[in-house]
């Protein structure tokens, strides 16, 4: 498919790996790290691994933060990425994009934080799904967690029921890796491209 | 339900996956891009990649089998041996690593895994553990377990949990090589006293040692590496052996 993905290129994101996620779908996806990068983009790609706060004043300084809340394509936020398209984080005390009218915080009580490895999705629903069996396990690596909600797309369990995927409007969250879940993610990955 | 982690080694020099019965006794062990493959395909979890080589030159080499393990596969993996500072994380992590592992430099410098937490988030910083029993004790050893070091293993994994590691690469330098089993006491003893995830690592040899250290010892992942390059176990053997006596395996 002739489309132009694009990757928010910040100090946060785990860019080689979505790189090589798209590369094995046979899409070459771009990099942008300043909005006039975004001409031609169809669609955005927002990842993210490390902490809320830093990473939030990268996007600020860049302008890339309105850039991505203005876009008009799809956006796919990753981990860290989702969790900084809610309103506000507990990580940091911050405010987030604010697309996704949530607060993250932070798991408390649980056996081991990060909740770290492979853990299963359930309630799916909407495009992103399409031909991912319900049950299916995805790649989990977060301290922090978006409870659950009414426009969840994806529900885990991790000693409490919270959001693996959200949607608003043209806008997805994950907060597993999809680039590194497998057959899963690549499938996932694929129904984005297919949007 | 959260899963169960299985995760293979490769040992990698001069860009090639090798193991050693003991130390010094390195055999070829197939094309480490090659075999993640495999057990990418095969169902593991995660995928760990040790640097063993002693020369620059061989570091270069070793950056490449990183950057196409990560273009090969799509599952995480973690990138070991001979880190030290912030600088080579960042380049492991350009390349398409997950997480790295620690060792002798965090014993030498503890500062070190609070400074990589920090730049990089905990979930990427695994402290590796290599424990050995002594007279009754399970001491870390140093230097790929050559220096003993005095300090006792749980000590460290408190230590290391404390300092911002987001997970401990626990190895029994006792039970590594002898197909016996994992060392559940210390395993059990570190995965009761920190509240971030453990791999356990060292002496695998069956389906069942998978199933002991699991229910046994609470580890949250298990790691091997010779039973799974020779075809002696094979992933999905120990998968379905694990699922079938209930364990929460993807």
């Amino acid at each position: 498919m002739n489309q132009n993905i694009y990757i928010v290129h910040y100090k946060a994101g785990n860019i080689a790996s979505v790189m090589n996620a798209f590369a094995r779908l046979g899409v070459h996806a771009r990099l942008a790290a300043r909005p006039t990068e975004l001409k031609n983009a169809d669609k955005l790609i927002f990842p993210g691994v490390g902490h809320a706060r830093p990473a939030m004043e990268v996007l600020r300084a860049s302008g890339m933060d309105e850039a991505i809340a203005n876009f008009k394509g799809p956006v796919l936020g990753i981990c860290l990425g989702m969790q900084l398209m809610a309103a506000r984080s507990e990580e940091g005390n911050m405010e987030g994009l604010g697309i996704f009218p949530a607060a993250i915080r932070r798991f408390n009580g649980q056996p081991k934080i990060p909740h770290m490895g492979w853990n299963s999705l359930h309630d799916l629903c909407g495009p992103l799904f399409g031909g991912v069996p319900e049950g299916s396990h995805a790649y989990f690596v977060h301290s922090y967690y978006m409870p659950d909600r009414a426009d969840a797309i994806a529900r885990c369990n991790y000693d409490e029921v919270f959001t693996a995927a959200v949607a608003h409007d043209r806008f997805f969250g994950l907060q597993f890796h999809p680039e590194k879940s497998g057959q899963t993610g690549m499938t996932i990955l694929k129904n984005f491209i297919a949007l | 339900m959260l899963t169960k982690r299985i995760i293979p080694c490769l040992d990698i020099k001069n860009g090639r996956t090798v193991k050693g019965v003991t130390f010094g006794n390195l055999q070829d062990a197939g094309d480490p891009v090659e075999l993640a493959s495999r057990y990418s395909e095969e169902g593991a979890d995660e995928l760990c990649l040790l640097d063993i080589t002693a020369t620059l030159e061989g570091r270069s080499t070793f950056l490449k089998v990183v950057e196409d393990v990560a273009t090969a596969v799509s599952i995480p993996f973690t990138v070991g041996g001979g880190i030290s500072n912030e600088k080579q994380v960042e380049t492991l992590l350009s390349k398409g690593a997950d997480k790295v592992s620690v060792n002798t430099s965090a014993l030498l410098d503890p500062g070190l895994i609070t400074r990589l937490s920090n730049a990089f988030g905990n979930q990427c910083v695994v402290v590796a553990i290599d424990a050995r029993y002594d007279e009754g004790k399970w001491q870390v050893v140093s230097h790929a377990g050559t220096k003993p070091t005095g300090i006792m293993a749980t000590k460290w994994a408190i230590e290391a949990s404390d300092r911002g590691a987001g997970e401990i690469l626990l190895t029994s330098f006792t039970a590594d090589g002898t197909r016996n089993g994992f060392s559940l006491d210390i395993t059990r003893e570190v995965t009761q006293n920190i509240p971030i995830p453990v791999i356990a690592s060292g002496g695998a040899g069956n389906p069942q040692h998978f199933l002991d250290v699991f229910t046994q010892a609470q580890a949250d992942a298990a790691l091997a590496a010779g039973i799974f390059h020779y075809g002696i176990v094979r992933i999905e053997e120990v998968k379905t052996f694990l699922k079938e006596h209930g364990v929460a395996i993807r």
